[in-house]
């Protein structure tokens, strides 16, 4: 472990991937609550779009990715603020627009390919340059900003949205924030584990500690360790055996959850009240 | 001043009703599946859009309504999220909300009131348990402690006897008349009133998105007394009848 430190790569690395495993997990309980576990999913799509906008016109493709993630989160929540049932087709269509739209801008950008969009789709965290260090340190403090400062409000909405009406919460004002806050943790996990898995950081470890925990805190204080773990754990064996890091910290992420599966049935058989679950 | 001034006026569900709801009083909704009494309270409070109407919250339109804390709101059911776990004490301490500031830490007056709602419901010990393990009746009772928490002067519930087990609805009805006795304002829908019946002071019965009777409770008579009897609603006969001579039937 020692002599990962040695390099400035690893160490950089090391940085993103714990403020990750961290920031990814923490809006991931409230989405997750929500039932907006995809989320995350739908909004690596869009951002794949503003990736490709940004090697298009020069820009630094993490600014133009946060933009139009936010922008596509934007919509996907007014959109499912509209209706239930055609709110789903809608989604779907965004998906595949983003994807698509990222596809063509890349082919359009200067010497850009569909493999320039490779290292966003998958990760590459070993890479990561320092500004890009500094971009997700600030989002990642934005993000548990939010949720420190709105966690007790967001609670109240992600349980009922109309009980959060009836308590005089700015309840589309929070919808909002869910959206672009998810926007701001995908943009950040994106170098990580790649747009493909960014939702697999905001679900797993969230699925993973809700195994063992009784509790809408502890879920998420948990999670936020496990997600820590996991990236972190995934990062420092793909340095020494020959993996994608993205790859191996999800699957170092669901190997958590099925361990967390068995040790659950465990400690809830030790609690009698709570057989009936 | 307590008293939600409704004339609401919704094609389908509810086709123009008034309804003022008095400081003090205890106001039952009654009426058959599908009248429109859940409708009613909803578009009451300001949380579903009204096609047609206006609705005031003390005096003042939903949208403009900044007391919410006045309001106690318990939903027909528990819903419990999309599988995050979450404690019954948690689930109670988020009726303080309206009450609270962001960044201000949860205080000595936030867990007291948690922790005295707990206590009227019965669920003290069970404080640390998810919510996910518990009965039907036992999740209404987190419901109405956390609208209790929240320590309002008007509770408006949805349903708060449907699917309730015997011994709930007791507890439920001694909750409601210790309300009643510190003056509060309770208005809920109900499905059949069972425990509650001697709390009531007005009943507003749908029909169709009418109000079909507005006034004092109907007494339970003969098989409609007992329980388990047939869900046949003799308060609203086929025929449309005038409140003037409503006459409970058998």
């Amino acid at each position: 472990m020692i002599e990962l430190l040695q390099f400035d790569f690893m160490r950089r690395a090391l940085i993103a991937a714990l403020l990750v495993g961290l920031v990814a997990p923490a809006i991931g309980t409230f989405m997750v609550q929500r039932r907006l576990a995809l989320l995350g999913d739908g909004i690596g799509h869009v951002a794949l779009t503003g990736v490709a906008l940004g090697f298009l016109t020069n820009q630094a493709p993490v600014l133009t990715a946060v933009v139009v993630s936010v922008l596509g989160a934007v919509a996907i929540e007014l959109v499912r603020e509209r209706g239930r049932t055609s709110g789903d087709v809608a989604l779907a269509l965004l998906f595949y627009g983003g994807i698509a739209g990222g596809v063509l801008l890349i082919s359009l950008a200067p010497g850009g390919s569909n493999a320039t969009l490779m290292s966003y789709l998958f990760g590459s965290i070993s890479s990561v340059p320092t500004e890009d260090v500094w971009v997700i340190g600030f989002l990642a403090v934005a993000v548990l900003g939010v949720v420190v400062f709105f966690g007790r409000e967001l609670y109240v909405l992600c349980q009922d949205e109309e009980v959060a009406k009836a308590s005089g919460l700015p309840v589309r004002f929070l919808s909002l924030l869910i959206a672009v806050t998810a926007a701001l943790t995908v943009v950040i996990a994106m170098r990580v584990v790649g747009l493909l898995l960014v939702s697999a950081l905001m679900v797993v470890p969230v699925a993973t500690s809700q195994q063992l925990t009784r509790g809408f805190r502890s879920t998420m204080l948990l999670s936020m360790l496990f997600g820590m773990i996991a990236t972190v754990g995934g990062l420092t064996s793909s340095f020494y055996v020959e993996v994608p890091p993205g790859a191996i910290i999800v699957i170092v992420a669901l190997a958590g959850f099925v361990l967390a599966l068995g040790l659950g049935r465990f400690v809830r058989r030790s609690r009698p009240q709570e057989a009936n679950l | 001043m307590i008293g939600g001034q409704v004339s609401l006026d919704r094609r389908q569900v509810l086709r123009g009703i008034d309804l003022t709801v008095k400081p003090g009083e205890v106001v039952a909704v009654l009426g058959a599946n599908g009248s429109g009494k859940s409708t009613l309270i909803r578009a009451l409070l300001g949380l579903i859009p009204m096609t047609g109407g206006t609705t005031l919250l003390y005096d003042t339109p939903p949208a403009r309504f900044r007391e919410w804390w006045k309001i106690g709101y318990v939903p027909q059911r528990l819903s419990v999220g999309g599988g995050v776990p979450t404690t019954i004490r948690e689930v109670v301490a988020s009726g303080r909300i309206a009450r609270q500031r962001r960044l201000r830490r949860t205080g000595a007056a936030d867990r007291e009131a948690t922790a005295r709602a707990l206590a009227v419901v019965g669920m003290t010990d069970r404080a640390s348990d998810p919510v996910q393990a518990l009965s039907g009746g036992q999740q209404q009772r987190v419901l109405i402690a956390r609208a209790l928490a929240g320590e309002p002067d008007t509770f408006v519930m949805d349903e708060p006897t449907a699917g309730v087990d015997s011994e709930s609805q007791q507890l439920l009805a001694d909750t409601l008349s210790g309300l009643v006795d510190q003056g509060k304002t309770v208005l809920l829908v109900a499905h059949e009133l069972g425990p509650l019946e001697p709390l009531i002071t007005r009943a507003v019965v749908l029909r169709d998105g009418f109000v079909c009777h507005d006034g004092p409770p109907p007494r339970a008579v003969g098989t409609h007394a007992l329980p388990g009897h047939d869900h046949v609603h003799p308060h609203c006969a086929e025929t449309p009848v005038s409140p003037l001579d409503w006459r409970p039937t058998s």
